[in-house]
Formats: structure tokens, sequence, C-alpha cells
């Protein structure tokens, strides 16, 4: 609301409370609603609705899914997984970013393509990849003396495909936050005599916190929905709520059960990218990713 | 000084760490490379024997192929139809009055960020009804649906920064909107827009999860015929598709790299002239 009055051309007229009415310009994006409406929101609506009425109206598919320790299970691991993705995630963006900031400009172009490269190919490949690499008569087995150590089918090859997959959505907003941080601040502080290491952990890191929890944020949510990397790299004891709801349909062909999974990760995905969107402006993100 | 020293010590840390991150990134992709080389089938590597084996098997397999021209089919429809979505909704969004403001804009992003496992299942239901699983279209609409949102992300971007006194001086010279649009605003947002168009192509060209849902012996894309040369025991050929794959994607981002510093370049010129 107020954003929108600091935007406002300062000569517009006084606008009357309530709906703004459509102009000439504004015509030009109702193709698109339409067309993600039809696409989108009523195949998403069918899922709500079948949640409660296959295979009879009623809350039954919610219940069998908290009823069951194994489906909570799933559920359990896909929040374990997504937090250990951010965690490792953010371990190895902090640094990185901070780094491509103080670089010359070539080493901060090479650390930005290392960035992009990932970003641009196919997950499908890279995950491809580290199957090759990970399996036990992998390309890191063959390196390693000694009998194979299993690193495909569990959870560390899991984090290790996954963190790869959102390193880049972790370092691209935390370096862009982290630029706008004036470095001057440091100086001051160490010339009013706190040590370097001090005046980073009171100065840099507190003005450096929002960048960070967006990209954290974004990271986990996006974790909770991942379906290749887990179901190639992990194993049946790493299942997630992705792979299940997939398990549900091809295998036993329980819509209403799959798609009540569906509405819980949707929920929950949904209630953590509003809690995101008042941090900070989700498009820009999204937009400084790609 | 043992304060400079320490300082020295975090920044030397701190690169080797970040040039690991950056290995970790970068390196594991392009492994596939030599490996797809490998006359065995098992891809060892570094590989013993060097063939094309894997290639001509790719070449030589009906279904193979076929699932190429599907994606490349599929592909360049949804490019078209998210160009033109995306470049009029964002037009719409920069410059138009329209109710919903707020929720236009999340409906628009919603593509990303609802995950693709849950847009999979809800479109597959709907299609099933409608007979458009197996089809060029149901791939053409969900693709489209997934790709849209980065043409408008680009292309509004161009149109904030866009000067709009050009079109008024176009308008005022007797051009009409038609041709003010594809003389005056158009040439300018091309860059973004073709941009647009790139990942729009790469978006569809590389999808994986919904299109499992909506593929079947009538109508497959490649991911999908990879997905399933990895999913259970895994078939060679995948590394050979993967390779090239690799090899297109990066090409196709370095044109676009190109055009972008093409359009700066230029621009830097045009300011020049102006200003000399």
């Amino acid at each position: 609301m107020t954003a929108e009055a600091a935007t406002a051309e300062p000569a517009a007229p006084a606008v009357r409370r309530g709906l703004p009415r459509l102009d000439r310009w504004g015509l030009l994006v109702l193709p698109l609603v339409g067309f993600l409406l039809a696409v989108l929101v009523w195949p998403l609506t069918a899922v709500l609705l079948r949640s409660f009425t296959d295979p009879e109206p009623g809350v039954e598919n919610y219940l069998a899914f908290f009823h069951s320790p194994v489906y909570l299970d799933v559920l359990v691991n896909t929040f374990v997984t997504a937090g250990l993705v951010t965690l490792v995630t953010l371990l190895l963006g902090f640094p990185y970013s901070y780094l491509m900031t103080l670089a010359s400009p070539f080493w901060r172009g090479v650390l930005m393509l290392a960035v992009l490269v990932p970003f641009w190919t196919s997950l499908l490949v890279r995950t491809f990849a580290w199957v090759l690499i990970l399996r036990d008569t992998g390309v890191v087995n063959e390196l390693l003396p000694g009998p194979p150590v299993p690193l495909l089918r569990n959870l560390p090859g899991v984090l290790i495909g996954m963190v790869q997959v959102m390193l880049p959505f972790a370092v691209l907003p935390m370096y862009a936050a982290m630029r706008g941080i004036d470095r001057r601040l440091l100086q001051a502080a160490e010339g009013l005599g706190a040590r370097p290491a001090f005046a980073f952990w009171r100065i840099y890191a507190p003005l450096a916190v929002p960048g960070v929890a967006a990209s954290a944020l974004l990271v986990f949510v996006s974790s909770l929905g991942f379906y290749v990397t887990p179901a190639l790299l992990g194993g049946p004891k790493n299942i997630m709520i992705g792979e299940l709801i997939v398990q549900q349909l091809s295998g036993v062909l329980r819509w209403g059960f799959a798609s009540a999974l569906a509405v819980i990760l949707l929920v929950v995905t949904g209630g953590l990218l509003m809690l995101m969107s008042r941090l900070v402006d989700l498009r820009r993100l999204l937009g400084g990713a790609r | 000084m043992s304060g400079m020293a320490s300082r020295r010590l975090v920044r030397a840390s701190l690169g080797a760490l970040a040039v690991l991150t950056g290995l970790y990134l970068v390196l594991p992709v392009f492994i596939v490379i030599p490996m797809s080389f490998s006359d065995s089938a098992f891809l060892e590597f570094p590989p013993k024997a060097w063939s094309w084996r894997w290639y001509e098997n790719f070449l030589g397999d009906e279904t193979w192929v076929s699932s190429l021209v599907s994606s490349v089919q599929v592909g360049v429809l949804v490019t078209l139809c998210a160009v033109v979505l995306g470049t009029a909704a964002a037009l719409g969004m920069i410059r138009g009055r329209y109710p919903l403001k707020a929720l236009v804009s999340a409906l628009v992003m919603a593509p990303v960020l609802v995950p693709y496992v849950i847009i999979g299942l809800a479109v597959y239901a709907v299609f099933l009804d409608l007979g458009l699983t197996e089809t060029l279209l149901g791939f053409v609409l969900v693709h489209t649906a997934l790709a849209v949102p980065y043409v408008v992300i680009t292309v509004s971007s161009a149109l904030m920064s866009f000067d709009r006194r050009l079109e008024n001086a176009a308008m005022s010279l007797g051009a009409g909107p038609i041709v003010t649009f594809a003389r005056v605003t158009l040439p300018v947002i091309l860059p973004s827009v073709l941009s647009g168009a790139v990942f729009a192509f790469v978006t569809s060209f590389d999808e994986v999860v919904t299109s499992v849902f909506l593929s079947g012996p009538d109508f497959t894309t490649l991911p999908v015929q990879m997905w399933s040369g990895v999913r259970v025991r895994i078939d060679p050929t995948v590394a050979a598709v993967s390779s090239m794959l690799l090899l297109v994607t990066l090409a196709l981002f370095a044109v676009a790299g190109l055009a972008r510093l093409a359009r700066r370049v230029r621009a830097g010129g045009a300011k020049e002239r102006r200003s000399s």
C-alpha cells in the first residue's frame, strides 16, 4: 500500500478507493491471466476438491496421512532433508558470496560464471552426472583406495546433489544483498578499535541478515518440492513427499491420497512463501536469479 | 603485524573454499562428456577405449530420435506462446491499470513457486479427462505455463527502464500505436524478449517432472526418455544425450549473453554519440 503510494506518479489524479478500473494497457494482462486460470488454477482447485472427495467425501485422506507413521516419516524426512540442504548451502554460499564482493572484476566474473553454468544446465543431466560420479564403480570410488564408500542411494548422495542445485539460488540473492553493504563501515569500526572479527560479526553480519534469510527461505521452500534429485540419488529411506506423490499415483492409483499429499505440500510451501514475501520482493529475487 | 597476517590467512582460506565450491558447481557436469565416449557399457572413467558407440546408438534408435523431435516441437511452440503471452502481460503489468494487482502478480509467478510435482499431478488429472495426455497440445499448454514467468520477468525489467518519451515522439510525428510499438518499442526491448525466449525454450526443453506425468507411448519428450534410461538401470546412451544437451544449452546461453553484450556496446555507442 505505502510502496504503491510512493511509486505513483506525482501528476496522477487522486484515485478513488476500491478497485482500480481496467484501462487499455491493462487489457493486455488478461490473456495470460485467463491462460493460467485454465492451465494452473483450475487443475489445482480440482486437486484440492479431490483430496476431500476421492474415494468418498470426508477428510479420510488426511487422517490416513497423519495416522500413519510411515507417511509421517516421509514428511519428517522431507523437512530434515530440506533443512540440511539449506544449512550446507548457506555454509558454502555465504563465504562464496562474500568473496565475490571482495574479488577483482575478473575473479568476480569467474565466480559468477561458476554459479551460472550449473544454473543453465539441465537438472537431469547434472543428477545423472552425480550418479556416474558417486556410484560404487563411479569416479570417486575408482580414485579412492579400498572398498567402495557408499555415496549413492543414501542421504549424503541426496545432499551432494541437492546442494549443487540450490547453491546458485542462494549465492545470487546473497551476493546482490552483500554488494549493497558499505564496507567503509567495517573500516570505521576497526578505526575505532574493533578487532576485524568483532567488526565483521557486529557490523557486517547484521546487515547481511535479510539477504541470507531470504536465500535460506528460498532454498528451503524449493527443496521441499524436489523430486528428480532425491529419487535418483536417494535410497528407500530418503523418500521425500514429492516422490511419495508420484508413487501413490503410478503404483497404486490412490488419487485422493496423492491429492491430499499435494495439498499438504502446497499449504506448507505457500505459507513459507507468504512469510518470505514479507521479507523480500519475490519477483526481484527470481528476476535476479535468472 | 599479526592482524595483517591473520587477515591474509582468512582471505586465503576463503579463497580456497570458494575455489573448491566453484569446482563442485562446475566440474561434475562436464565429466559426462569424456564418459560418453567410453567404449564400455559401464562408462568407466577415464575411458579405457574411446568410441562414438553411444552417439550412434542414439541416432540409430527410433524412440530416442522421435523423443528429440517431440522435444524440439514442444520447445519451439512453447517459446512462441510464452513470448506472446508474456510480453503482452509484461506491457499490461508495467503500464496498465487493472484490478487485483497483487493477486495477478502472484498468479503470474505461481508456476515458478508451486512445486512441479504438484503441477504435474494436477494437470495430469484434468488432462486425462480431456484426452490431452500424450499429446503435443497438452505438453505445450503445461510447458508454456512453466516458461511464461521468465518472459514476464525479463521483458518487464526492460520496460521499466524504457523511456516512454520515445513513443510520445513517434506518436506526435503521426505514427499509430501499432507502428509505434513495432518500430520504436519493440526494437528497444527486443534483446530482453529474446533472452526471455531462450529461457522459455530451455525451460520446456529440460522439463522432466510434469512431462513424466503427461507422456506415454504416443508422445514422449527427450528428458522423459532419459529419465527412463537412468531410473532403473543406466542406459549409456543417456551420457551421449547429456553431452549433446550440455553443449546446446551452453551455446544458447552464450548467444543470449553475446546479444546482451552487443546491446550494451550499442547503447554505449549511442550515449557517446549523444554526448559528442
